[in-house]
């Protein structure tokens, strides 16, 4: 019983996260660029998650006549089921966590690696040609930052001894890992940013070249689902990247484990969002150049210390 | 002077003198009547063989003649083509007419000489129907393909309810949605090769990156731009056919709505032109009033092309950050004249009214709080890395294209080349001023950003020292060809109250003439070439923008990149569409 509580109860903290992002982003953007953002509905301009969602429900749910309509459904459904998915190994707190899996961080890089047919089915299904070079992208790109991003975890792992994310975090009580794996964490950062596809790496929709590319052709709630699916994509990198190298639930014993948790977690979403409103695109090239040339090396050559160092250290 | 009486010679020398004439103009360029046989040897001569040759062709128009009164010192003809030549090293324009003969006359293309005749050539047949023997792509280029007629011949109306009442029917349909079909082949792109089928973007006319009503056409080999196609005329409005209904005063805010990011920029060029005409010399105290209204409005453009390049690239901040600031200089401009984009504000002769009391505080303030915000920008943007890494080396173009090309103001600043029509040609009192020509190497995206940028700075000085030298005096000039006209003795006697009242119902008569003035504008160089025959309102209107050479040369400069490149390259090409299409 206990746990269809804790499966019921991470959903619904999800998706209304997933949900209260569209306030978060729109008013922290605003206020970085001097601007007010929505400030009508509710107190704060709170209610403009309801607004938008209604609108979003109520808009014309538009089937291209020249789209795959099959897959055109399916796409968006995929994203956040996907997401939604790799939650499942993430510990919230001591006890909170819907399935701990040994396998637990090659389960999240397996369910965030699916989240990529979204963008290809829709793009192709779009039958569009802006949507088509999104997806294109977009494909490329995945294949590019899926590879580091696994390996850019392996430090942590070999650290720990175990690919259970509890067993990670109980790894972290004396340091956490961003101080043992700095390099680790920063690589698996920018990977996690160009797998949710945010600004800076939003190049499969890049909206000042491909409009809204592989998603250009959706509208009302497909449009908001593939929305949900980046904000529950930013929230998961970084649930993850806090799981992973910044201690999970810990802290200092004033607040619960739960409250830790999502302390650092919202932090990094804000750094999401401010990442978004600070930097320019680089060109789809010019990212992938990085990716194989700069970024894969130095991954393996984290690995190659960490290995060398853990080998020294037991002797 | 001695200049031009030298080259009138030498081609006299040359071409022999019966056939070409010499035409007396109010603004001393030299203006020679040719026959079209010799247009092409005439134009190669000057381009190529004289010594300080004529690179840069500078504008072609068409004139349709046989309306016009009182002509007697012309070949009287049905039609002028006219060529306006400049040349860097003399500093000088020479202008060049045809004239020509018939209802739909010809004459050869002169394509194959400069690059940027192509567009020039293609509206002139638009426009008046005469045709350009030799040209690769004779096509209308700002009317619909389908648009029976060319519209500032004179017979065609200039209104709606001159023409009949419009009905859509079936086969009108048909025929116009047929029209729209994309076949890359009348477009000159292929459809394949043998190892490549290639793709067709269209990329506008509604598309974020474009920056208005147009489209582009790009032929892909992936994502890499095998060929570039713009198709513009989304935005033509028919300014230069309003100029011939309008009074010369009320043609006015018009020119405001020709680059609409200029504002009274556009005023001062076409009054330039007027008040050679009317032969008014303003006072300096117009001038200098000018001078630091159009400086606004350059700083108040320069910040809207700033944040939109940002944009371009995928940067989201800049842009409200620049307009926050484009806010305050309106404010100014508001205090000012009223109005914030489209002020009208510019009369002939002068200006609307003196500035207001406390002008001075508000543009002090301005004066004192921008530096350190431009500081910022250029930190926040041409400072990043990734920006740089999407600007530099893109769209690259050398000073000898530039000039090919018809590229004038930071485009060609950005090539190395120290050219301001401010300093080399200055009007309206720019000769007075202290302030530098940014130039930058390379000719790419980065440089033309890096120019505009350090040109805000100048501009901003120039405004300081108006605000410190404001000179005393008039806000108008003594002259009766004024608007409104001078009302002071109206009272007291007849003929001044008749002449007051002719001036105000109908408008000044500008004396028959021709003059062209030329600016530097925002976004380069900015003529108003207008032929009187000594009438309420103009008898031709040419306005020469700088945005149509610059968008003519964006596909020779987007070959070979990517599609994420075109939309910096556009950016950094600073158009307004309205200034394409007038």
């Amino acid at each position: 019983m206990q746990h269809v509580w804790i499966v019921l109860g991470v959903l619904f903290v999800l998706l209304n996260v997933a949900a209260g992002l569209i306030w978060v982003e729109r008013r922290m953007l605003a206020m970085w660029q001097d601007r007010l953002g929505p400030n009508r509905a509710g107190p704060l301009g709170l209610l403009i998650v309801l607004a938008d969602t209604l609108k979003l429900f109520f808009k014309e749910d538009w089937i291209p006549s020249f789209a795959d309509k099959k897959i055109f459904v399916i796409a968006p459904a995929i994203v956040v089921a996907s997401v939604l998915m790799s939650f499942v190994v993430i510990p919230f707190a001591p006890g909170i966590v819907v399935a701990d899996l040994n396998i637990g961080v090659l389960f999240f890089l397996a369910m965030s690696s699916l989240g990529v047919y979204s963008i290809v089915l829709g793009g192709w299904a779009s039958n569009n040609k802006y949507s088509l070079l999104g997806a294109m992208r977009g494909a490329s790109q995945m294949i590019a930052y899926e590879v580091f991003m696994g390996l850019s975890l392996m430090g942590v792992v070999m650290m720990t001894g175990s690919f259970r994310l509890t067993d990670i975090v109980e790894a972290q009580r004396s340091v956490w890992f961003c101080f043992t794996q700095p390099l680790g964490l920063i690589l698996f950062f920018i990977a996690g940013i160009a797998e949710t596809h945010r600004l800076p790496f939003d190049i499969p929709e890049s909206e000042s070249e491909l409009i809204a590319g592989f998603h250009s052709e959706y509208s009302g709630m497909k449009f908001g689902m593939f929305f949900i699916g980046e904000y529950l994509g930013v929230t998961l990198i970084s649930a993850m990247t806090v799981t992973m190298f910044f201690g999970g639930w810990m802290g200092p014993e004033f607040l619960p484990g739960w409250a830790w948790f999502f302390i650092k977690t919202f932090a990094f979403i804000l750094f999401f969002i401010l990442l978004r409103a600070s930097l320019p695109r680089p060109r789809y090239d010019q990212l992938m150049e990085s990716g194989w040339k700069v970024l894969l090396p130095l991954v393996l050559v984290n690995i190659l210390v960490t290995g060398a160092v853990l080998l020294y250290l037991k002797g | 002077m001695q200049d031009a009486d030298d080259i009138l010679k030498q081609l006299q020398q040359r071409f022999g003198d019966t056939g070409l004439q010499q035409q007396q103009r109010k603004d001393d360029i030299l203006t020679v009547w040719l026959p079209k046989e010799q247009l092409i040897p005439v134009t190669q001569w000057l381009k190529a063989a004289v010594d300080k040759p004529y690179k840069l062709l500078y504008d072609v128009c068409g004139i349709d003649e046989r309306d016009r009164m009182g002509n007697g010192y012309l070949p009287l003809k049905d039609f002028t083509v006219v060529y306006h030549l400049f040349s860097f090293e003399r500093n000088d324009f020479i202008c060049l007419k045809v004239a020509l003969e018939g209802e739909y006359p010809s004459l050869p293309s002169i394509t194959s000489l400069y690059k940027n005749a192509n567009w020039y050539e293609r509206e002139v047949y638009d426009m008046f129907g005469i045709r350009f023997e030799g040209h690769p792509h004779l096509q209308r280029i700002l009317m619909p393909l389908t648009w029976p007629g060319h519209p500032l011949r004179k017979e065609h109306p200039a209104r709606a309810t001159e023409s009949g009442p419009f009905r859509l029917f079936t086969e009108y349909e048909d025929r116009e949605q047929n029209a729209l079909e994309f076949k890359p082949e009348e477009w000159g792109m292929q459809r394949q090769t043998d190892d490549a089928d290639f793709m067709f973007l269209n990329i506008g006319p509604q598309h974020p990156g474009t920056h208005g009503v147009l489209r582009i056409v790009l032929q892909l080999d992936g994502e890499d731009i095998v060929d570039a196609v713009p198709e513009i005329g989304f935005h033509h409005r028919g300014a230069e056919k309003m100029g011939e209904r309008q009074s010369w005063h009320t043609y006015i805010p018009y020119t405001d709505r020709v680059d609409y990011l200029g504002g009274v920029m556009n005023n001062l060029a076409y009054l330039l032109a007027v008040e050679k005409l009317a032969g008014i010399e303003v006072p300096d105290r117009v001038k200098v009033i000018r001078v630091m209204l159009c400086e606004l409005f350059r700083i108040s453009s320069h910040l809207v092309w700033f944040g939109t390049f940002a944009q371009d690239v995928g940067q989201l901040s800049p842009v409200f950050y620049m307009f926050t600031d484009r806010e305050k200089v309106f404010d100014i401009i508001e205090a000012v004249c009223g109005g914030r984009m489209h002020p009208n504000w510019f009369r002939i002769g002068g200006v609307a009214q003196d500035l207001p009391n406390g002008w001075d505080g508000l543009v002090r303030h301005f004066v004192n709080y921008f530096p350190k915000r431009i500081r910022e920008y250029t930190n926040m943007v041409l400072r990043n890395s990734l920006f740089k890494g999407r600007t530099k080396g893109i769209g690259i173009y050398t000073l000898e294209e530039a000039i090919e090309w018809g590229v004038t103001g930071a485009g060609l600043r950005a090539c190395g080349f120290e050219w301001d029509f401010r300093k080399k040609r200055p009007y309206s009192g720019y000769e007075m001023f202290d302030f530098d020509i940014p130039i930058a190497q390379n000719g790419d995206c980065y440089d033309r950003a890096i120019v505009r940028v350090e040109e805000m700075r100048q501009s901003l000085r120039i405004v300081e020292q108006c605000l410190n030298n404001m000179p005393e005096g008039s806000y108008k000039a003594d002259h009766p060809l004024t608007t409104p006209p001078i009302k002071k003795h109206t009272m007291k006697d007849i003929e001044t109250l008749i002449t007051h009242f002719l001036n105000v119902s109908w408008g000044p008569v500008i004396p028959a003439g021709e003059a062209m003035s030329c600016i530097e504008a925002t976004k380069g160089a900015n003529s108003y070439y207008l032929t009187s025959d000594g009438n309420t309102s103009p008898y031709r209107v040419r306005i020469r923008t700088p945005s149509f050479p610059h968008m003519q040369m964006v596909p020779y400069i987007s070959k070979g990149y990517t599609v994420a490149d075109l939309l910096s390259i556009l950016g950094s090409v600073d158009f307004v569409l309205a200034d394409i299409d007038r």
